[in-house]
């Protein structure tokens, strides 16, 4: 069976060139870069090179790179460490109702150390009100933290000018960058952010590497105690293939951003013109524009997501949906929550993310194999050919808003 | 995740569609939970002659509604009140824990059929 896979806001494959600049760092080069010997220096200059790499690909100096173990540590380690090197100066954090879990959930546990969080709300297309952030800073306001691009919708925030404001009322900003670095060029000078994160296995280099710019200056508590890895930011000893996994992933996408993203767009604009005009009553969730070029999310009415990633498995296509079977709990996804799409068709939100592997083959296959699917769910589907349509205020919204 | 049964009532599922002059109907679930399930039944002399279904939802939900019509058929209306959620994920060789609250409803919407067959009659 023919295999597609478009869920890279996901995860991504290791890319073949990235696998071979790791593997001999499980073999003969597997000294501690912390040891002094000849076993150790071998190790400690690919680090560094690894780090160079990443601090090119963002624009910022190696000195400001930590590495770390993934996304959800950076972003846990921007917040608590923001909050408890900045207490003196007050404990308020704004952040929006769409961030990831990462930066929510450690949010609210911050509020149970009591920290004050102001939740900012979206509108339909999933953006922010930037005069409603400037709004919410108060004189207890340390930190504004606003992911880059949403990981659902692909939409991309305004980051240089949530930057500007953040520099205006010299507030700290940590935004998670993880769906955009290795996507769409990202500027650490132009864009006036002092923690960015950024998740290794989301552009090609493996699973468990990450690594979270720390502008110079920016002071911060400790994550992880214990040994003086990267300069007592974050002690454990480093997880060096990882490290130079992220390193060659990073300097790849330098070279190939410009190519792949215009490509990546094509098929993506192709897959969402040609949904559009094969089915009816779908609804395209986030900013018709304003989002990153691989992302593609819909939802077709009256199905539900579980029932149509299941089908779509069946025929070999990889995707991801925001039901409430999918996303874990008994709610769907609170990014659709909060932008007020209707509660069924929330649950039928679906991710369409791709990759630079994809091809226009791809997208046919799905053209081809995806309308006699929403037809088989909606013919058994109650809610079809049923005037019962339900409207935004039954959403039970803004969960955390 | 799923067992084969599941897969299987999943992408083949027995009996959907509206029995036109049903005498009982039922409906369970709500669109906050993702889950909504119609059973139509035709009852004659006491004997549920044919059932069919409704559903919107995940693939469990799609499942058990499939397999509670299979168990119904041919039931007496005592039989099949007898039925419950637990048998029906049983006869699929079981769901996963996580479903078993939110999408195993296939049997309370077959009892909501009936009820509403006994209140026609009545």
């Amino acid at each position: 069976m023919r295999k597609i896979y478009m869920d890279y806001n996901a995860t991504t494959p290791v890319r073949p060139e990235v696998l071979e600049a790791m593997l001999p760092f499980y073999t003969e080069h597997f000294g501690n870069p912390s040891s002094v010997h000849w076993a150790g220096r071998a190790v400690k200059g690919a680090i560094e090179n690894a780090r160079e790499q990443v601090a090119t690909l963002i624009n910022c100096s190696p000195a400001e790179i930590v590495f770390t173990s993934c996304g959800s540590e950076g972003d846990n380690f921007a917040l608590k460490g923001t909050v408890d090197a900045l207490k003196e100066k007050g404990n308020h954090i704004i952040t929006t109702t769409v961030e990831h879990p990462a930066v929510l959930e450690t949010c609210e546990y911050l509020e149970k150390q009591g920290c004050e969080v102001t939740y900012l709300p979206v509108d339909r297309d999933g953006m922010l009100d930037l005069q409603e952030l400037e709004a919410a800073i108060t004189d207890k306001t340390i930190l504004i933290s606003v992911m880059w691009a949403n990981n659902e919708t692909g939409n991309i925030f305004p980051i240089e000018e949530i930057g500007a404001i953040a520099r205006k009322y010299k507030v700290r900003f940590h935004t998670d960058a993880v769906q955009v670095v290795g996507r769409i060029p990202v500027d650490m000078q132009k864009a006036n952010v002092d923690l960015a994160v950024i998740s290794g296995h989301k552009l090609g280099a493996p699973k468990g590497v990450g690594a979270i710019f720390v502008r110079r200056g920016t002071r911060m508590t400790q994550f992880m105690h214990g040994g003086h890895q990267e300069r007592h930011r974050r002690a454990g000893t480093h997880n060096v293939a990882g490290i130079v996994g992220l390193g060659k992933a990073c300097e790849i996408a330098q070279q190939t951003m410009e190519l792949d993203a215009p490509r990546v767009r094509r098929l993506r604009d192709k897959l969402e013109k040609g949904i559009m005009e094969a089915i009816p009553e779908v609804k395209l969730n986030g900013h018709p524009d304003k989002r990153l070029p691989n992302t593609l999310n819909v939802s077709f009415a009256y199905i539900e997501g579980e029932s149509i990633l299941l089908n779509f498995d069946m025929k070999g296509i990889a995707a991801s949906s925001g039901s409430a079977c999918t996303s874990g709990s008994l709610e769907p996804s609170h990014v659709m929550c909060a932008m007020c799409v209707d509660i069924v068709l929330a649950h039928s939100s679906t991710r369409f993310s791709l990759g630079p592997d994809n091809t226009e083959e791809d997208v046919d296959y799905i053209l081809q194999e995806l309308p006699p699917i929403v037809q088989r769910l909606r013919d058994m589907s109650p809610l079809f050919n049923n005037d019962a349509r339900m409207s935004c205020n039954q959403c039970r919204v803004v969960r955390r808003a | 995740m799923y067992t084969d049964k599941v897969m299987d009532h999943f992408s083949n599922p027995r009996n959907v569609g509206e029995i036109d002059d049903a005498n009982g109907v039922g409906e369970v679930g709500n669109a906050s939970c993702g889950d909504i399930m119609k059973i139509f039944l035709k009852v004659e002399d006491d004997i549920i002659k044919d059932v069919k279904f409704k559903t919107f939802g995940c693939g469990a939900a799609i499942a058990t509604s499939s397999m509670v019509t299979e168990m119904a058929i041919g039931k007496t209306l005592d039989e099949a009140w007898k039925l419950s959620n637990e048998a029906v994920a049983e006869a699929l060789d079981g769901l996963p824990s996580q479903k078993m609250h939110c999408s195993n409803l296939a049997a309370d919407a077959l009892h909501e059929a009936i009820k509403n067959y006994r209140e026609n009659k009545a």
